[in-house]
Order: C-alpha cells, then structure tokens, then sequence
C-alpha cells in the first residue's frame, strides 16, 4: 500500500491538457502549493477547476490563471484577484459560481459514492434557473450532480506512506471533501510518516482515497489578511 | 443616526444566552466586539470553526488559522474545527441559533440581494446562499438608503436574488424593523434622534407603523 512518489512532478505527471482537476483550500489557507507550482512549469492547458477560492494575482491558482492554463473555474467566491476578473469579463475564462455549501457537498457526494444532493441553496435565485426543484416536507430544494473530477488535489499536514491524512486546523476545509471526489487523489503533506506512526483515531481521510503522497517543500502559507491586536 | 459601531451594538443586544452565531463580512463582524461578557456565546466560522476568538496577538498570527474573511484569528476554549461539507451540514440541519449578514437590498416580504451587481461586481455568493436558505433565524444588518439617497429596503428586489422569504429583522442607521411575510417592513424602533417620518422617506417597501414607536436604546 505504498502510494509515497517523490515530488510534485512525479505526483502531476500525468495531468493532461483539458483535464478537470478539484483542487483544496479556503483563500490561501491550505492549498495545494507544490502541485500548483508544478502545474504552473509544466504549462498544461484548457484545465477545469474546481475550487471554493481562485487565489490571488500571484499565487495559489492565480498563478495557472496568470499563465492563461484555466479554461473554466467552479468556485464560491473569486474576488481579491484582478486577473481572474479580467479574464472573466473578456469571456477568454469561464465561470461557474455556486454556493460555498453546495460546492463542498457535491465534492462529498462524489466521495461517498451518491450522484446527486437536494439543497435549498439558491431556490427562488438565478442560479436554480434549469436545474430540478423537489419539494420536501413543504420546502423546495434544488437537485444538484456530484463532481466527477480527474485529479483531485490536496494538502494536509501530516501523512503516512498509506496515504493517510490529518489536517491542521482551517486549513482542513475543502481538502478532506476534495481528497475524496478524486478518480485519481494526490496529496501533498508538510510531514510523511510510515505507517504505524499516525494514531488511527485522528485520521481525517483514510489512505483508501488517496493515490499518491509526497513531502511538499518549501511552503509559504502566504497570509491574505493578517490582522492582530495589540498586547 | 447609528454609525457602523452603533449598528452592530444594537444587533449584539440580538444575542441570547446559548446561542452559536454566524457572523457575516463587514458590520456583522464588528457584533463579536459587542457580545456581552459572561454571555455564553459560540460563533461560527463557515470555513469550519466553531469557538472563534479574537485576532492573534502580533507574531503570534497563524497562516492555518483563519475566519471566513480569511482574517486570522484565535479560537477560545472549547472550540472544535471540521470541513467544509460539516460546516454547511450544520448550517443546513439548523443547529446555528442566528445568522447575522449584510445585504444591498431586501424586499418587504424578504427575500434578499446581497451577491452580484450585474456588470460590476460579481466576486460570488460565498456561503451566503447556503446561510439565507436555512438559516433559523437571520438579521441583516445595512444601510437604509444607498449613496444616491434611494432606499434599499423596496417592495421588491431588484438585484439579482441571493435567497427567497428569508430576512426576519433587519437594523440600519435608521430603524429597527421586522419582516412580516404579509404585511411588509414593520417598525419597531427609530435610532437617536431619527423621526417616524425620516424613515418613512426612506423606505420605498410597505412600512407598518403602530403606535408610538420607541427610540432604541444601544448602551
């Protein structure tokens, strides 16, 4: 059960061009640093990606968008990045902007093997137009698809050559739900262990979903907003 | 006239004892400051905190520790973090208490637009559509008129909706006032120093006034 590869390079080797890739994080907090660098060199083009942030200008997935590698992007909530609205309102990026809520249970359906979901998010709003509403108990929801993406790719904060993983925490976010959609799941971890040495209680995903692991390097957990208060 | 504080301050007094709370960008966050010590409150962070505290102390800030406004933060004593699927899950069972966001509009029989100005600003909806949809009990927290003057509390959305029969109270620099599914916005208090008539001017909806209507009290 050994799923350890050596680097990012290895782990992406075989994402291709017009692939659609789900991708962990919330802002910068927890993202996929080395994958994303290695997508970046590697230039692969026409990527469709689902992730709740699209980073900012120059880092997280801001810099695939810098280097025009983002055909379509699946996200709750784009701002902080100029790029992105540039390219957006140009019509060279498409957009589809969903409900934080229905993004990360669309990416559990898939990992808890359930085509679709029924919410109530965005009943009555333009985003239920041609999608099908069922009534439960007197409230309306809406029927929303699982995701089916080809990679899904995440950071955690410890793994084992298993592929089990922890998080540390809100950088937990999206990245369980992520690591569980995937036909193929990579993850990238700040410590790899052998197995044994993680306490199997405090396993947030099962190496079961995951595919590949690696000790990513160099992280820069770049903050979005720091804000402190006086001693 | 309340300010950004003064708002914030009179939607604290909102609060209960025992109540889990999200608090929206922007004045809802501001509430936090105003809560009550003693008071025995949880807020949720819908990036998936529950037992938010203040911000770091300088050099103390952590980049894996942040609210939905992608602020650092601390957590208090009994806090517990999870994804983002058990975030909305909690969200969506009805287990938070109170959901305090801002809003550009809402209607007299609340629905709410609060996400996308067409051709101008479309960053997305974030969790707000999640939020409004099942929320038990939601307060918006705005302004009651824009920089033009026109009002924003209207007999019907004009922007593009974020949810449907959803406002329950709202509190602006003007007015306290509720929803009623039939009857439209109903006032129940007018800030200091604000007439009945100022906020009749001001709000283009159905307004509901009976009796005498009481100035609120924020300290």
């Amino acid at each position: 059960m050994n799923k350890v590869v050596k680097n990012a390079e290895e782990a992406t080797k075989d994402i291709a061009d017009n692939m659609v890739l789900a991708l962990g994080g919330f802002g910068l907090c927890g993202i996929p640093e080395n994958c994303i660098a290695s997508l970046v060199k590697k230039g692969v083009k026409g990527l469709t990606c689902i992730s709740n942030n699209a980073g900012v200008d120059d880092f997280g997935i801001g810099l695939m968008l810098q280097n025009r590698q983002v055909k379509k992007m699946i996200s709750s909530y784009v701002g902080e990045n100029a790029e992105f609205e540039r390219q957006m309102l140009t019509g060279e990026l498409e957009v589809d902007l969903i409900p934080q809520g229905t993004l990360a249970t669309r990416l559990l359906a898939a990992g808890y093997g359930m085509p679709a979901i029924f919410t109530p998010a965005g009943v009555g709003t333009e985003i239920a137009n041609g999608k099908e509403v069922r009534n439960f108990n007197g409230k309306d929801y809406l029927m929303e698809h699982a995701f089916d993406p080809d990679f899904a790719i995440v950071k955690a904060w410890k793994g084992d050559t298993h592929g089990n993983l922890i998080f540390n925490q809100t950088a937990r976010n999206f990245n369980p739900l992520v690591a569980m959609s995937g036909k193929i799941t990579i993850a990238e971890v700040e410590e790899l262990v052998p197995a044994g040495e993680l306490n199997p209680d405090h396993i947030h995903v099962p190496g079961i979903y995951v595919h590949r692991i690696f000790k990513g390097e160099n992280y820069e957990k770049r903050i979005e907003q720091r804000t402190v208060r006086k001693k | 006239m309340l300010d950004k504080n003064g708002i914030a301050k009179r939607i604290a007094k909102e609060i209960k004892n025992g109540y889990y709370v999200n608090l929206g960008i922007g004045i809802p966050t501001l509430v936090a400051n105003y809560i009550p010590q003693g008071m025995d409150v949880v807020l949720q962070s819908e990036n998936g905190l529950l037992g938010m505290g203040p911000f770091p102390f300088e050099n103390e800030e952590d980049a894996d520790l942040i609210n939905a406004g992608k602020q650092t933060i601390t957590t208090v004593a009994g806090s517990a973090f999870f994804d983002s699927a058990m975030s909305f899950g909690m969200i969506r069972a009805r287990k938070v208490d109170l959901t305090i966001l801002c809003a550009m509009e809402v209607s007299e029989t609340g629905d709410i637009a609060n996400w996308k100005i067409p051709g101008k600003m479309v960053k997305g909806m974030g969790g707000a559509m999640d939020l409004v949809a099942s929320a038990k009990n939601i307060i918006v927290a705005m302004q009651h008129v824009n920089k033009a003057g026109e009002s924003k509390l209207l007999p019907k959305c004009e922007l593009p909706l974020t949810g449907i029969k959803c406002v329950k109270r709202i509190v602006t620099e003007l007015a306290v006032l509720d929803v009623h599914p039939t009857k439209g916005f109903v006032l129940l208090e007018r800030a200091p120093g604000i007439s009945v008539e100022q906020i009749k001017n001001a709000t283009a909806g159905k307004l509901v006034i009976e009796g005498n209507i009481p100035e609120m009290k924020i300290d």
